[in-house]
């Protein structure tokens, strides 16, 4: 009788015990994906080699631009040291020399000759339409030809690395620029600054995205100027791609003022162009016009005071 | 005197051996070779049948479309039109199942033969060794030809539902030049079936140095150019002297749509296909010939 009353209590006790053991043995990894501040499956699967596949992948997205007319490790890859496509949508300084149809060289024997048959051997882009209907600098527009196909590698890099900065601009790029997807590509800018917050590059294509796809000016004004301020805060000497990111906003600032007659506000953000631009002399040149111009009007409001 | 002879299906029939006159004996020797190739496609016969009745080729093909499918039910960026991934993974498994395929089968044929002890009864009917193995040859080879139209059709049907055109002449010379380099295939690994000791090694070591040509072939001349003698000159060597199976994968020129290769450059390819095949079948009936088989 005894037995028979302390039975349910032994067994809710027992069950107490097991969801204990269950809830302790589901905390630990648990706590430890929040150590290391993913939760991504696929980062516990692959860890670090996962940068390895996100750049292979970045690298295949740029073999499909070419349709497959590519340089293996074998070849000389002196024309594709920056992916062509990244270096199209502005978010990689080009690196690149030599001859980029010439990677293949001369054939080296009858067999080399022959496969090459069987193999693309043009150099052909997909936004200026491709093996089908390729002519050399022509602009598709937002008909962006068959550019789509690049989308699934640079979405797979992004999955693999959220930290590869250029993945997300040129995604972006290709998305609000040649296949008219303002919408997709914002989404997937916002993604790319959840998990790099306040990233100068993502907010230079975001700022991008609001001036020439959503005609906006204080939004795109905005972002730059955050994002020159935290390429300002970060630690000197900068690198190339920093000084390369510092320029396009530091241009577009300036352009984005010029626009809106703000001619000192032009002229700030070219003095702070000067320095690292490639054609300093150039925007020195631009720097005195618009000195000349506020000289003008200063001198203009001055003459019609009484 | 009786002999029995193979005929297509299996089935024996009798012939009475007689003296026969001049123009007899040539409309008999005419007789003998269709015979001979009868006999070859009998034994071929066999095989197809029992690739069919094997699960390798179904679950291959199902395992192709699970995936592809799989794939092909993820969108990007909310766009239908995004094909090349998918072509290219679709190849990409139809290449591995082929290799599968054909390895598998044709490295089992003779030591399966051997083993069941099955070759003893075959060659004590009127057929020649030389036959039993063209036979064995035919039949893996256009086993592999089934598996690959099917696998192309699924292909081409994934592509269209897509692009929404169909390419058949590249298509075509696609599945075809894979075919031709599955007649290499098959021949390297008859010859391997009597030189390896076991189906398994012989299966292993084709599957290596297959995918390794498959991946390195076309880049060896390039290697030899950046070593110095002797490495040069027996690297070299290697290039000239390996079958160029990767000539044969124009997958590259699939997946991005390029025009059609030239025909003339397309019959080259098969004509080369055609002299390696017989290069290693010819090694191999020379070999299988004066095989102990016991």
């Amino acid at each position: 009788m005894r037995s028979s009353t302390t039975l349910p209590f032994l067994v809710l006790a027992l069950l107490l015990v097991v969801c204990f053991s269950l809830a302790t043995s589901m905390e630990r990894p648990a706590g430890l994906r929040a150590h290391e501040g993913s939760d991504d499956i696929m980062a516990e699967m692959l860890g670090e080699s996962r940068r390895m596949f996100a750049n292979h992948f970045f690298v295949k997205a740029d073999a499909y631009f070419h349709s497959g007319f590519y340089p293996t490790i074998f070849d000389d890859q002196q024309s594709f040291q920056t992916p062509h496509m990244a270096e199209d949508a502005g978010a990689l300084k080009g690196r690149n020399r030599g001859e980029e149809t010439e990677f293949m060289g001369k054939p080296r024997d009858i067999i080399e000759q022959f496969s090459r048959h069987f193999l693309p051997s043009v150099h052909t882009h997909l936004d200026e339409g491709g093996p089908q209907g390729f002519k050399p600098g022509q602009d598709l527009g937002e008909e962006g030809g068959d550019v789509r196909e690049i989308l699934p590698w640079l979405k797979l890099s992004a999955e693999m690395d959220p930290n590869r900065i250029e993945t997300y601009m040129v995604t972006a790029y290709w998305l609000r620029k040649r296949m008219g997807k303002v919408d997709e590509a914002e989404e997937f800018l916002r993604e790319g600054l959840n998990a790099n917050p306040g990233n100068p590059s993502i907010l230079f294509e975001l700022g991008c995205l609001y001036e020439e796809n959503r005609k906006e000016i204080n939004r795109p004004r905005n972002i730059w100027t955050m994002a020159v301020d935290k390429l300002d805060a970060m630690p000197k000497p900068h690198t190339e791609d920093q000084d390369f990111m510092l320029m396009q906003l530091t241009l577009h600032l300036a352009r984005l003022e010029e626009s809106q007659t703000n001619l000192p506000a032009a002229l700030h953000w070219l003095e702070r162009l000067e320095p690292v631009s490639p054609q300093p002399d150039h925007v020195r040149q631009e720097i005195e016009e618009i000195k000349k111009k506020l000289a003008q009007s200063a001198s203009r409001h001055g003459g019609s005071r009484p | 005197m009786d002999t029995a002879v193979l005929r297509p299906g299996g089935k024996m029939t009798n012939m009475p051996m007689t003296v026969l006159s001049n123009s007899a004996m040539n409309e008999r020797l005419s007789g003998g070779m269709i015979n001979k190739v009868f006999k070859i496609f009998a034994v071929a016969s066999v095989v197809i049948k029992e690739m069919y009745r094997r699960k390798d080729f179904y679950v291959l093909l199902i395992l192709i479309v699970l995936i592809t499918g799989m794939l092909g039910s993820v969108h990007f960026f909310d766009d239908g039109r995004i094909v090349r991934y998918l072509k290219e993974v679709c190849l990409l498994l139809i290449w591995i199942a082929s290799l599968v395929i054909a390895i598998a089968t044709m490295a089992r044929q003779l030591p399966g033969e051997k083993e069941n002890r099955t070759i003893f009864p075959l060659l004590a009917k009127p057929i020649s060794r030389t036959e039993v193995l063209l036979g064995k040859y035919l039949g893996c080879w256009l086993a592999c030809g089934i598996a690959l139209f099917c696998f192309y059709f699924f292909f081409g049907c994934v592509s269209a539902s897509r692009e929404h055109q169909w390419h058949l002449i590249n298509y075509f010379q696609a599945a075809t030049l894979h075919w031709a380099m599955l007649a290499i295939l098959l021949a390297f690994v008859a010859l391997g079936s009597l030189i390896f000791a076991a189906p398994s090694s012989n299966g292993t070591i084709s599957f290596v140095l297959a995918f390794g040509i498959l991946l390195v072939g076309r880049h060896l001349n390039k290697i030899a150019l950046r070593n110095d003698e002797p490495v040069r000159s027996i690297t070299y060597g290697i290039y000239y002297a390996i079958p160029h199976l990767e000539i044969f994968d124009v997958r590259a020129l699939i997946i991005h749509n390029w025009p059609a290769i030239a025909w003339k450059y397309y019959a080259i390819a098969i004509a080369y296909a055609l002299v390696y095949s017989a290069f290693f079948l010819a090694i191999t009936c020379a070999l299988f010939r004066r095989k102990a088989l016991n």
